[in-house]
């Protein structure tokens, strides 16, 4: 008899399912995956070298373009990293303003979790409906930042700006006029925070929406539940963190177990899920997302409450205001040095890790007292989870490995730098 | 009889120039004229279905990109004319100028005759569709059973697809549409039996004139009297085994694009869009027959209101929109999934109905005589 051999294919890194560029070479017995290994390294942009050539805050935007889908949270850890170092105090405007970007990027993330979630195994729509969402989150990165993406919004010491009191508005078009224009315009007629308000009031609804979709969908639940099942010892063991840990039962989260910026003062909870599985997962997150719009709402109601500064008044740090530059020496001086030679950070070195989306993502600075980095290592959540990858697809079939993917959550940013 | 038809249906200024070129024929081809005349009729025939039949093709991708569309809180195709109305041409234009990239390992001449293979099955079916009790191309006693046997070669075209271009993603897609489809033609047949059994006939104008009659016909609501509503469980068994057997959403695994890309993987331009051509008319072809069978086909769901052509095709897109709207909503299955179904849920429900059925024929209670 003719021996059968099992045959190896190339999934990826040019596939419609690969989530960028993941190559995975998977050896298959008919259908059944017998090995998945992953590999790494086609989007290495050397974001940990090239941050030693730059000034501390130069350094920055390159934080939003690690995890591209949750820009900011990167940037907060990265911040944190060299406020500790440098022993300052960040206002608690700032910090509410940080929590409530964090949380809006949570969002974020997690919308486009579903949705390429969803078009993983097949439900097209998803992805459509959680685009529209975000089309109004990354307005608000828009009204603070000027840009829809990568913001560059936190610095050392606070953020950039305070909220802006107005929204831009829609113009009329072809599609947007008269009533519509209106509608559409409505929400943007406040401050920033009206907006937002607008948004809070509306997502639980959508929502529901979206579980009315997905959750209670026979064929959803048959492609995920008991699918990549991770154990919860086995979870630690991998080095998981975030929602993949949470869905295996296990209630770690940063900003309940190691409380930064403000998230001692916010009521949250953490949703747990039972198996660890696909399903288990996706729950979590669905949950994930109520949560944050419940911290986004506190948010809200602190910030309309207490206006005051939202950056650091160490101008060895952070820049002066600008009336000050041109009317104070001592300001000219600061901004000038902030300007030209950057933040010079004591010699040390500090580890500052931040509840990311995805798990807990950490940065890791040495510093010589230069006013460079010496030593700067990321720690990406997404590379334990993909390294995983091997185990839980043994077994299960090639539409599994896609369900996996998409439960990981991969963006290959944060995992090659 | 033909020339009969003809003498009846033509204006009557053109009768005598009709007349003149049968005896002009007659005159040069002496006795080869009839043959000659039934062959350019039959011709003109097969033209007169495939013609609306490929333009209808067309606008069903435009359709199905419009209503995802809309399902979808987009636009849909809005560019290309009025309401994006020339799309389809300007898709055919794309592909035909496109370039057929060969792989260098390709079984040439299979790679050519696959996409041949798919499509033509999906057209020659056409051949028996009544469109109502007199237009239809050939109406043979057992048109149904042509249907099927017809459809069922259109796989080869898959398998032939996955094989010739010599790569394991495609080789992957014709493997799962072959166990797919031979799996899903059983609960259909099983399905079709029982039609079948209640019509007393494998000839699908019978069928469809078998429907208006019954109880609920005689009280005039006639769509009560339809097969959908006796047969229902066999109803769902069947319209669930179209979506598989055309391999459309949520049985698409034949493509299944964030998996294996599908059996077409290595197809580009006009073969590749010949596939898809093959998929939409094998699509439209499947929503013909469930009006067919299960709702009545031409017949008018009410009796103060004249039974017409226009029905058949209200219930024909009618079932087609709902494969747009399943398409949008509902994930994909898994390749174990889909066959379980088939073999574990679909069989057994139509064997039992089947049995059912044939008791309740026999049964004073019989709705169908």
């Amino acid at each position: 008899m003719a021996d059968i051999q099992n045959y190896s294919i190339n999934f990826g890194p040019q596939h419609p399912a690969a989530h960028g560029v993941l190559r995975m070479v998977l050896e298959l017995d008919g259908e059944v995956v017998v090995r998945a290994d992953p590999h790494i390294g086609m989007l290495h942009r050397a974001t940990e070298k090239l941050a030693e050539t730059k000034t501390w805050i130069q350094a920055l935007p390159y934080m939003d373009r690690l995890d591209y889908m949750s820009m900011v949270c990167n940037e907060h850890a990265y911040c944190r990293a060299i406020e500790r170092m440098l022993g300052i105090e960040v206002p608690v405007r700032a910090q509410y303003i940080r929590v409530l970007f964090d949380e809006i990027t949570r969002i974020l993330n997690h919308l486009m979790f579903i949705g390429s979630h969803g078009l993983d195994v097949g439900a097209m729509t998803m992805m459509l409906y959680a685009c529209r969402e975000r089309e109004d989150l990354m307005d608000c990165y828009e009204a603070v930042s000027g840009t829809r993406w990568h913001a560059a919004y936190y610095r050392p010491g606070g953020v950039y700006r305070d909220l802006p009191d107005g929204m831009p508005q829609y113009k009329e078009s072809k599609w947007k006029n008269g009533a519509k224009l209106k509608k559409f315009n409505e929400a943007r007629s406040g401050t920033f925070l009206d907006f937002l308000q607008d948004f809070v009031a509306r997502f639980p609804k959508l929502l529901d929406d979206y579980e009315t979709l997905l959750t209670d969908n026979r064929i959803w639940k048959q492609r995920l539940v008991d699918v990549g099942i991770v154990p919860p010892e086995r979870a630690l063991q991998l080095g998981f963190s975030g929602p993949m840990l949470r869905g295996s039962g296990f209630a770690w989260d940063l900003r309940k177990k190691q409380p930064y910026a403000v998230y001692d003062r916010l009521d949250f909870d953490i949703p747990v899920g039972r198996t660890g599985d696909c399903y288990d997962r996706y729950l979590v997150r669905m949950n994930e997302m109520r949560q944050s719009n419940r911290i986004l709402q506190q948010c809200i109601d602190w910030l309309r409450a207490n206006p005051g500064p939202v950056l650091s008044d160490n101008h060895k740090v952070a820049p002066p205001r600008r009336a000050d530059m041109k009317s104070n020496m001592e300001g000219l001086i600061h901004h000038f040095k902030l300007c030209s030679e950057g933040v010079h950070v004591p010699e040390g070195q500090v580890y500052s890790a931040v509840e990311h989306p995805k798990g807990e993502f950490g940065v890791y600075v040495i510093s010589d007292g230069a006013n460079k980095p010496y030593r700067l290592k990321i720690r990406s959540s997404g590379y334990a989870h993909l390294s995983a990858m091997g185990e839980m697809a043994r077994g299960h079939m090639i539409a599994d490995v896609v369900a996996l993917m998409g439960t990981i959550d991969i963006v290959f940013g944060e995992i090659d730098r | 009889m033909m020339v009969e038809t003809l003498q009846q249906l033509l204006p009557g200024f053109l009768i005598p120039l009709f007349n003149g070129l049968m005896q002009l024929g007659q005159d040069t081809f002496g006795s080869a004229w009839p043959d000659i005349v039934t062959l350019v009729w039959t011709v003109v025939k097969a033209m007169l279905v495939l013609a609306p039949l490929l333009g209808v093709v067309a606008y069903a991708t435009y359709g199905e990109r419009k209503v995802i569309g809309w399902i979808q809180i987009r636009l849909g195709p809005n560019r290309v004319g009025p309401l994006g109305l020339f799309q389809p041409v300007a898709d055919g234009v794309k592909v035909l100028l496109k370039e057929i990239v060969i792989p260098t390992r390709a079984d040439k001449a299979v790679y050519f005759l696959a996409p041949a293979f798919s499509f033509a099955p999906a057209l020659i079916a056409w051949a028996v569709i009544p469109f109502n009790d007199f237009l239809v191309l050939a109406n043979i006693n057992a048109s149904l059973l042509f249907v099927m046997s017809v459809t069922s070669i259109s796989v080869y075209g898959i398998m032939l697809g996955g094989w010739a271009p010599d790569s394991k993603y495609a080789f992957l897609g014709a493997m799962r549409s072959a166990a797919q489809m031979i799996s899903y033609e059983i609960p259909m047949g099983l399905a079709l039996v029982v039609v079948l059994m209640v019509s007393n006939s494998l000839n699908l104008v019978d069928i469809v004139e078998a429907q208006g009659r019954g109880w609920f016909a005689g009280m005039g609501i006639k769509f009560l009297s339809w097969n959908w509503l006796p047969l229902l469980p066999v109803f769902v068994v069947y319209l669930t085994s179209v979506f598989a057997e055309a391999n459309r959403a949520p049985f698409d695994l034949t493509e299944g694009e964030s998996e294996i890309i599908g059996f077409h993987v290595e197809y580009s331009g006009m073969a590749f869009a010949v596939f898809q051509l093959a998929e939409y008319t094998a699509m439209l072809m499947g929503c013909a027959l469930v009006s067919l069978l299960f709702l009545g086909g031409w017949l008018s769901p009410v009796s103060f209101l004249p039974d017409s052509i226009l029905w058949f095709l209200v219930k024909t897109f009618g079932v087609l929109v709902l494969f747009y709207w399943v398409r949008a909503t509902f994930p994909r299955y898994r390749y174990d999934q889909v066959m379980r179904l088939g073999w574990k849920v679909f069989i057994p429900v139509c064997l039992v109905w089947l049995a059912v059925v044939a008791c309740w024929m026999l049964s004073p209670l019989n709705i169908w005589k």
